[in-house]
This record gives structure tokens, C-alpha cells and sequence, in this order.
């Protein structure tokens, strides 16, 4: 695909508008020729899958391990981040010796279909018109993405993953791929997530997407051919997003009541408390590295997600017959997908008698203890994976290669 | 919950219990602690194995020792399983600390083909003798807790059990009452015998009843 000339952007945001049409990673195109069947009835052709692989495909092309991201992130699960130059956002589980270990297992991490770091999404330029999809680009779920995915692993030429693992929206990918692709998912492991997303949720996520368009820069979605962006109303979705990823405790744990950088109040509405100038800062970054109609996109497709309003209203029969072995995490203090949504999953797996592990990990972290470092995470992924390679017939672990690392 | 004791590296009721099982099965280990039976029969009978484990410590420990283990209990989560899920649902030293044993019984005979039950045996002569002679709750070497820190709310003896068998509609398939070594009682003893001199028992049980009244009694 050419690059598109999608006119002249603030100057943060170039790298960021590159990297859409030109992403940094590998990229496969989907021709015309094999549209993507949307769950809207609509279809999409061509499109783009932007992916980052790490470690090496063994020669019966057994040792894969899919890691689809979360709402906000990337392909970049394990390598330094393109725009912000980040180090990856999974580094402590992937990588060389971690309990995703990249000298073992092959690791694919694509960058979802309406994402806005290579793959097709609203920042996309619409082959009809020549401009930016905004928001003419068809609203997508869940399934979509999981079915973008598939020719990516086709291409791969891997039958069946051996791992699928995600947290957060890559739970809910891990657990879309275990329902329609069994037969292709060897272990499946959904963290920190739902089969289906709440009223309370789809509510946070409704502010955030009412935040994006009430800024006028968001030009009803066409903001990137007018060469502005909402910054202001991205930044506020996140920052009201963000309190839903951490905890009271934590929250209080990091900033208390403190002032930041003051002796005393300023009886002003600048950021005197320290909690609002972090919540700042995590709005202001985040506007620097994402799309603001991929942020609408997204969050609809994890509205949208019902796993078992495909299946009769029966999240069992999602699983019905499954022989993929299931480690369900959950951590104390995440109330945005709390464990009792994951002992659903639990109980529909157990409904079939599927192979399910469920761990609820105690943490005050909140939804964001997936992306943080809590050993017993490690643990019991590693422990769950090393044991399915047994399974799968994989060479043995070499265990941690650092002593002290989890 | 039972005395640690000087632990061989197999708890000789496990040993008594993977005696039972047959090679490949399919097997549920309610109130699994850390995993040392399951490990034991994936080891030696190669099966596919399950737990339940109330403790969340444990089931974490089992997860990352590789075991299929969930965070559950015996008394609310068996209700989730499919009739006949398991070849073996087993219940190793967890039916006394039980809400509703005769419940969670039903529950092991419905989803396992099988169901063994291993429990420490209530009226072994040390525990009849501590009551009659001392007068207060027993407390001994299998049953190391006083009354008020004890988890075992539902303590049985052996002909108590059998009673519960009977009136669950559980055929008893093979029964081994054994001391604390682990060494059986001869199969010649009489059931009284075996309830005083076995300090745990181990039962192999079937069902005979049939939900929906369409079901034939196993033979």
C-alpha cells in the first residue's frame, strides 16, 4: 500500500502518523481477493495485519504462542516501541528466559484490525477515497479481530498455535480464538478478563468515547484530513480510563493526598494534587501514541463482546467439545474484570469438562497487575506453559536464565 | 487439617487410592492441597487429572508445578461438572471438613463413574478412648486439632460411612480400612474389626441409583 498523504500533522504526532502507513514492524497485506467478513455483515478488502514476531518457529511449526494486546496496546510486546521508544509493554513475561520464553517458543503479537500501528483501522487510508477512513470505517468486534488474525497465522504456515495468552481485550481474543478456532489453539490463556463486557464497563468506556467527539477537534471524526486531532478529548478519556485500571488502595498507596511540587494548596484548578498530575501525564503520553478513532473503534468491538450471544446465549457451549487445556488468572483487586466473571469462564469449562487451571493472584494493583511485575503471575504462567509443552511433546524448559528472575 | 506426621514421600493413602485407579483415566481430585496425588497418578497411572483446592496458595503452588488445578470447594463447585465427566472423582481426606457431605457424596458419584472416598476413621479404639477415659474431644496423632480450631466438622466412623453409602444408593466396590503406616487389614476382618483397629478407609464406590429414572443400576 502506498504511503498516503494525510496532509500536515503536529509535529508529535508525525512519527505516530508514519507509523500507520508505514509501520515498523512486518506487515502482511490481505488481498482483495479474500475479503474479511465482518460481524456487521459488512465486508472488509484489502486490509492490513501489522505484526512483531520473536524467537524462532521450530520445523514442525509447533512452538507457537499468539499473544494478542490489550484496548491501548501493540505488536511491540517485547520490543522497544516505535513512537515513544518505550521498551515493550509485556517485557517481564516475554522474552528470552521469561515464563514466555522466546528461546523456546516463537512469539506472535499482532497489532489488531482497527488499531491505529500498522494494521488497518480508521487511520487507515480508504482505498475508495483516498483519505482517511475516520469514522466511515466499519465498526468491528472482537471476532473481527480474531478473524483478521487467521491469514496472519495461515501465512506463518502454523496449523495449530500452541499457546494463545493475553490479558485484558487479549483475554477476550484468547478466549474467541478457543471458541471458533479449537481445533488450531493448543492452551489457551485468558488474564484479567471476561467473556463478556459489563454495563459498568461498556459506562467507562461511553465517557470515554463521548470525551473524544464533545472536542471539537475531533471534526466528527475526520479530524485527519483537516490536519487536527482531539487531544483534549483523548487525554480525558484516558485519564478517566486510567482510575479504572488501578485500585483505591493502589492509588492511595502511590499519591495519598500529596501535593505535587507545592508547600500548600494553590487555590487554583492547576494539578496541586499528585494523582491528577499523574493522571495528566498518562493522558498527555497517550495522545502522542494513539488514534483517537481507533480508541472509539476499539472500545465498541470490546462493548460489543458477548461470547455467549453466539452460542445460545450458553457460554458452555462456546467450549462445547473443546480439547484445548485453559489457565484462567484473575487478580483480587481487579474491578473492572473481577474474578467472578473469570469463574464464569471457569464454570463453562467446567460444564464440558474441559482442562482448566484458574488462578485468582492476590494483588492491590488493580486491572493493570497483568502488565506488572507479580512473580506469581510469572509463576503460574510458566508452570502452566512448561507443563503444556510437556503435552505437546516441546523440549524442556531450561528454567529462568537469570537467578532471581521469575 | 490431618497430622503431617513423619510424611513418606507418598501418603499412604494416596498410594492406597493410585492402587485403585486404572492407567489413562480421566480424574477429578476434590480438595486437592498441593497436588500430591494428582502428581502421583500422572507419574505412575499416566492420567488426565483435575483438582479442586479451596486454598488459594495451593491451587496457585499446583498451577505452577504444571497440575490442571481451580480455586473451588467441594460443598458449591462440583454442581458445575457433566454427569459422568470423570472416570474417578476422588475426595482424599476432605468429606469430614465438609459442609454437606451426604451432598457433595451425590455430587462424586454423579460425575465420576467412580467415586473413592478416604476419610480418617471417627471410631478407631485411640479415638474411642481418649472420650470415654478422659471425657473431652478427642485429639490424636491423625486428629492433631482441639474442637474449637478444627476444620473436620463432619467426622464419621467407618460403619457411619457405609450407613451414608447405603442411603446415597452408592454401591461399596472395594473398601481397605489402614493404620497409620499405611498397612491394610485383611479383607477377612470383619467390618466391626476394621472400624475399631483402622485409623483411615479408603472406598471405591459406584452408583446404583439413576437421575430421571432411566438409568440401570451398574453390575
Amino acid at each position: 500500500m502506498d504511503t498516503a498523504n494525510i496532509g500536515d500533522l503536529p509535529a508529535a504526532t508525525d512519527a505516530r502518523a508514519l507509523q500507520v502507513t508505514r509501520p515498523s514492524s512486518d506487515y502482511l497485506d490481505v488481498s482483495e481477493s479474500l475479503p474479511l467478513r465482518l460481524a456487521s455483515g459488512k465486508e472488509l478488502a484489502p486490509y492490513r495485519i501489522a505484526y512483531k514476531t520473536y524467537g524462532t518457529l521450530n520445523a514442525d511449526k509447533s512452538n507457537a504462542i499468539l499473544v494478542p494486546h490489550a484496548l491501548t496496546g501493540d505488536q511491540y510486546v517485547a520490543s522497544h516501541h516505535p513512537v515513544t521508544g518505550k521498551p515493550g509493554w509485556w517485557e517481564t513475561m516475554v522474552g528470552p528466559g521469561k515464563p514466555i520464553d522466546t528461546d523456546r517458543f516463537f512469539v506472535i503479537c499482532p497489532n489488531v484490525l482497527g488499531g491505529c500501528m500498522g494494521s488497518t483501522g480508521p487511520a487507515s487510508v480508504n482505498p475508495s477515497t483516498g483519505k482517511p477512513w475516520g469514522v466511515d470505517f466499519p465498526v468491528i468486534t472482537i471476532g473481527d479481530m480474531v478473524d483478521a488474525q487467521v491469514p496472519l497465522i495461515d501465512h506463518l504456515g502454523i496449523e495449530a498455535l500452541f499457546c494463545v495468552i493475553g490479558g485484558s481485550m487479549g483475554g477476550m481474543q484468547v478466549l474467541q480464538w478457543a471458541a471458533r478456532y479449537t481445533e488450531r489453539v493448543f492452551a489457551a490463556v485468558p488474564i484479567a478478563a471476561a467473556a463478556w463486557h459489563s454495563s459498568q464497563n461498556i459506562a467507562f468506556h461511553e465517557v470515554g468515547r463521548q470525551a473524544v467527539m464533545a472536542d471539537p477537534d475531533w471534526a466528527g471524526g475526520r479530524y485527519l484530513e483537516l490536519g487536527k486531532e482531539p487531544r483534549n478529548g483523548l487525554s480525558v478519556a484516558r485519564m478517566a480510563a486510567h482510575i479504572t485500571y488501578l485500585s483505591e488502595e493502589a492509588l492511595q498507596r502511590k499519591f495519598g493526598r500529596s501535593l505535587q511540587d507545592l508547600d500548600a494548596k494553590s487555590f487554583s484548578f492547576n494539578a496541586d494534587f499528585q494523582v491528577e498530575s499523574y493522571l495528566r501525564h498518562q493522558g498527555s503520553t497517550f495522545v502522542d501514541r494513539f488514534d483517537a478513532n481507533s480508541y472509539l473503534y476499539i472500545t465498541r468491538a470490546m462493548d460489543y463482546f458477548d461470547l455467549a450471544a453466539d452460542y445460545g446465549d450458553v457460554l458452555a457451549n462456546a467450549f462445547r467439545g473443546t480439547r484445548t487445556r485453559f489457565c484462567v488468572v484473575s487478580f483480587t483487586s481487579d474491578w473492572l474484570y473481577p474474578t467472578r466473571e473469570s469463574r464464569e469462564i471457569v464454570q463453562a469449562l467446567n460444564a464440558v469438562a474441559a482442562n482448566v487451571s484458574f488462578v485468582e493472584i492476590e494483588s492491590d494493583k488493580g486491572h493493570d497487575a497483568f502488565l506488572l511485575d507479580e512473580p506469581e503471575l510469572f509463576a503460574t504462567v510458566r508452570g502452566f506453559i512448561n507443563a503444556a509443552a510437556r503435552k505437546r511433546g516441546l523440549p524442556a524448559s531450561a528454567g529462568p536464565r537469570l537467578a532471581g528472575s521469575a | 487439617m490431618l497430622a503431617p506426621g513423619k510424611q513418606p514421600i507418598y501418603r499412604a493413602d494416596h498410594l492406597l487410592i493410585a492402587e485403585m485407579v486404572a492407567q489413562d483415566s480421566r480424574v477429578l481430585d476434590v480438595g486437592c492441597g498441593d497436588g500430591s496425588l494428582l502428581q502421583l497418578l500422572a507419574d505412575t497411572k499416566a492420567v488426565d487429572g483435575r483438582g479442586i483446592e479451596v486454598s488459594r496458595e495451593r491451587v496457585n503452588a499446583c498451577v505452577a508445578r504444571g497440575l490442571s488445578v481451580i480455586q473451588g470447594d467441594a460443598d458449591s463447585d462440583l454442581a458445575d461438572y457433566p454427569d459422568d465427566a470423570f472416570d474417578y472423582a476422588i475426595l482424599s481426606l476432605t468429606i469430614q471438613a465438609t459442609l454437606r457431605p451426604k451432598e457433595v457424596l451425590e455430587q462424586l458419584l454423579r460425575i465420576g463413574r467412580y467415586a473413592i472416598v478416604s476419610f480418617p476413621n471417627f471410631g478407631h479404639w485411640q479415638v474411642r478412648a481418649r472420650l470415654l477415659f478422659t471425657g473431652r474431644m478427642p485429639v490424636t496423632a491423625n486428629l492433631p486439632e482441639s474442637w474449637y480450631v478444627t476444620p473436620n466438622v463432619h467426622l464419621c466412623t467407618i460403619k457411619d460411612f457405609a450407613e451414608l453409602c447405603e442411603a446415597v444408593g452408592a454401591r461399596v466396590e472395594r473398601s481397605v480400612a489402614f493404620n497409620a503406616s499405611g498397612q491394610k487389614l485383611g479383607t477377612w476382618v470383619p467390618l466391626t474389626a476394621h472400624n475399631l483397629l483402622g485409623e483411615k478407609a479408603v472406598f471405591m464406590l459406584t452408583r446404583k441409583w439413576v437421575e430421571a429414572g432411566n438409568w440401570v443400576a451398574r453390575q
